[in-house]
């Protein structure tokens, strides 16, 4: 039962603002994900909430109670970190036994609750061999295991699997969710992969350049970014962002992209939503599933010229000149034959987003 | 075909003109340092061997006998050398631990960074640089029992620390802590370095206070660092002549170099002096070789 309040926190490293006025209130049991590049600050929060770094400004709550003056050791939360940490000159038992011996657990204790945890980890035919006799994925299961073993009440998780390989990553990934849903513990993950984020987190919270971006569900984060920065952040392949406009045709809207000479036709609600910047200052957000192909003529398609073609196995990436703007469109794998093939495009209004271009933040027009 | 194959030398270099290859040249750089190595160390030490199983005498024109093992028997016995060996354990022990403890302690303290930390090691690192004779003199002057400042600053009125059978001894040893603590220092600053700071966060999430920290993490990853420290350390000890020459002529301060010291130069026993050192050769040998094995053991782990 922990819950976890950053109020206010700022942090600067010399002169430069890492962390700027950051609030978020995490619940008991929630797995949040700290999503952004690197440099963003996601690291620099997690190891303040930890005690590996003092804050200049704001408070660290856990369980109503304020520790930012605390040490690590006195805040009872335990850490996973991306280089693993493990103590090479002791044993994966020792290693997994630490905290508890740190805190003088007898013997007999430590021993229960070390094998206890090794079962649940799969690790228990590793505890003899030192760490630097295991894979990669094992040790990261063993720093896992020594976080887990002491019971924290909340788990700080930086990158740990950013260090393997990509079939081992999506195994561990896999691995972190089976085991947040059994044992259940306030969780906090950094990580700058999006799938990852979008795969294990209850909310996710998106940083950029010590700012939080926004906070939500992954669905909420992926249909209905806040601003032009998450919507290219999250979602692979990237969202098309281009500059548009919006005029009444016979009652409709029309939604030109860039210069193209003709535009595509929305609804006539999206008329009176986009009034106030119909005239420049638009920009639209459409992902590439929302970018509609197909090869004959169609009411409210336009004819386009194919360019690239990305096979990426499942589907096609394929880029389509519309104007001087290239939007990347999702296909059925082989759908369009080769670069320079005409199709016929649409944008689905359903899916699409639209921001004001100086500010960058959506507008929330949806149909 | 063959000798192109070993070579990596620019086929357009002078050396290739010459007709050279690598091996020629690898030849050439370590011919030299090997013949001087031989000539110097290898045969006087062949040599040396030889006299200790004679009644040969460097200052005397006579035919020299051959003894067989009667040198190392005769020393073997003698109840001085023994007093010898036995003082000279004691200062390696008072020395080497003093050494490790101070050293490794100012490590521990230059660990962090500060203010003019790199001008304040240098500082520390002098005593090492100093000759030891020139060491045993100005201790000698410092620890003078009229007017040396270290009774002045201690109070200790004029104990007469080098003159004094019981601290005589001490006396030096203190005098080579001081001179050889940097050394421990520097080695174990290097190792210090080495423990990568991520472990030290681990440990602090993990709960652990300071003291198991250092018992459980910084002492364990320094320790074959240390251990390296330990081995030169002792051995130097163990040989010690310079400082304590200079410093005492105590009898309880007679270290076993300077007995030998005393036996081949004063009374000019050459043969016999050949086996003491053969004999503080082996034991040197034996207890470094006892580090060593327990060096590759905690080097294992």
């Amino acid at each position: 039962m922990t819950q976890i309040e950053l109020r206010g926190i700022e942090k600067f490293f010399g002169a430069v603002q890492v962390i700027h006025n950051l609030n978020l209130a995490i619940a008991d049991n929630e797995f949040i994900v700290l999503l952004g590049q690197s440099g963003c600050g996601k690291t620099t929060t997690l190891r303040a909430i930890a005690g590996l770094e003092t804050i200049d400004k704001g408070d660290i709550l856990i369980d109503g109670k304020a520790v930012q003056h605390l040490k690590a050791a006195d805040r009872d939360i335990a850490m996973v970190f991306q280089s693993f940490s493990l103590y090479p000159h002791m044993t994966v038992f020792e290693n997994v036994a630490f905290p508890l011996r740190a805190t003088r657990m007898s013997s007999g204790e430590v021993d229960k609750s070390v094998r206890e945890v090794a079962r649940v980890l799969r690790i228990t035919d590793l505890l003899d061999k030192r760490p630097s006799a295991l894979s990669g994925g094992d040790m990261q299961r063993v720093a896992i295991g020594r976080a887990l073993v002491r019971r924290p009440k909340a788990m700080l998780m930086d990158e740990p699997i950013g260090a393997l390989d990509a079939k081992l990553r999506e195994e561990m990934r896999a691995e972190i969710k089976r085991l947040h849903v059994k044992q259940g513990s306030t969780t906090i993950y950094v990580t700058h992969d999006q799938i990852e984020a979008m795969s294990l987190a209850d909310r996710i919270v998106i940083m950029h350049e010590g700012f939080i971006q926004q906070v939500g569900s992954p669905d909420d984060v992926y249909s209905h970014p806040a601003n032009l920065f998450v919507a290219q952040f999250v979602g692979s392949p990237v969202m098309n962002i281009a500059e548009a406009s919006v005029a009444d045709q016979a009652g409709a809207a029309s939604v030109t992209v860039g210069d193209a000479p003709a535009g595509f036709v929305f609804p006539s609600q999206f008329l009176s939503k986009l009034n106030g910047h119909s005239n420049g200052g638009l920009t639209l957000g459409i992902r590439p599933e929302g970018v509609l192909v197909r090869h004959d003529a169609a009411p409210g398609y336009m004819p386009v010229e194919a360019n690239i073609i990305e096979p990426l196995g499942s589907f096609d990436i394929v880029d389509l000149k519309v104007g001087s703007t290239m939007l990347r469109a999702r296909t059925k794998a082989g759908y369009v034959s080769g670069p320079g093939e005409k199709v016929h495009v649409r944008i689905d209004p359903e899916q699409a987003h639209f921001f004001d271009t100086a500010s960058g933040k959506s507008l929330g027009v949806r149909l | 075909m063959a000798s192109v194959a070993l070579t990596n030398l620019d086929p357009a270099s002078r050396a290739a003109a010459r007709g050279w290859s690598d091996l020629t040249i690898r030849n050439l750089f370590i011919i030299p340092t090997l013949v001087f190595l031989i000539v110097f160390n290898i045969f006087p030490l062949i040599y040396s061997l030889g006299y200790s199983f004679t009644n040969f005498a460097a200052n005397r024109s006579e035919p020299w006998q051959f003894v067989g093992l009667q040198n190392y028997r005769e020393l073997l016995s003698d109840d001085h050398i023994w007093s010898n060996f036995v003082i000279t354990a004691k200062y390696v022990i008072v020395s080497v631990a003093g050494q490790m403890i101070v050293g490794f302690g100012l490590a521990l303290l230059l660990n962090r960074s500060f203010p003019m930390k790199g001008l304040i090691t240098t500082l520390l690192l002098l005593p090492m640089m100093m000759s030891a004779a020139v060491v045993g003199l100005f201790w000698q002057l410092l620890y003078s029992p009229s007017w040396g400042p270290i009774n002045y600053v201690f109070g200790l009125g004029d104990f007469a620390w080098l003159s004094n059978p019981d601290s005589a001894l001490y006396a030096v040893a203190i005098t080579d802590i001081w001179m050889w603590s940097p050394f421990v220092m520097l080695l174990s600053l290097a190792g210090l370095s080495a423990v990568p700071q991520h472990l030290y966060e681990a440990a602090a999430i993990d709960r652990a206070g300071w003291w198991y920290t250092f018992t459980r993490i910084t002492l364990p990853l320094v320790s074959p660092i240390l251990l390296i420290a330990l081995i030169f350390r002792t051995m130097e000890a163990f040989k010690t002549f310079d400082i304590a020459y200079t410093m005492t002529t105590q009898p309880t301060a007679e270290l076993i170099a300077i007995r030998l010291y005393k036996q081949a130069f004063q009374q000019w026993d050459t043969g016999k002096s050949c086996a003491l050192a053969y004999i503080v050769l082996i034991m040197v040998l034996a207890i470094t070789n006892l580090y060593v094995k327990y060096l590759n053991k905690v080097k294992e782990r």
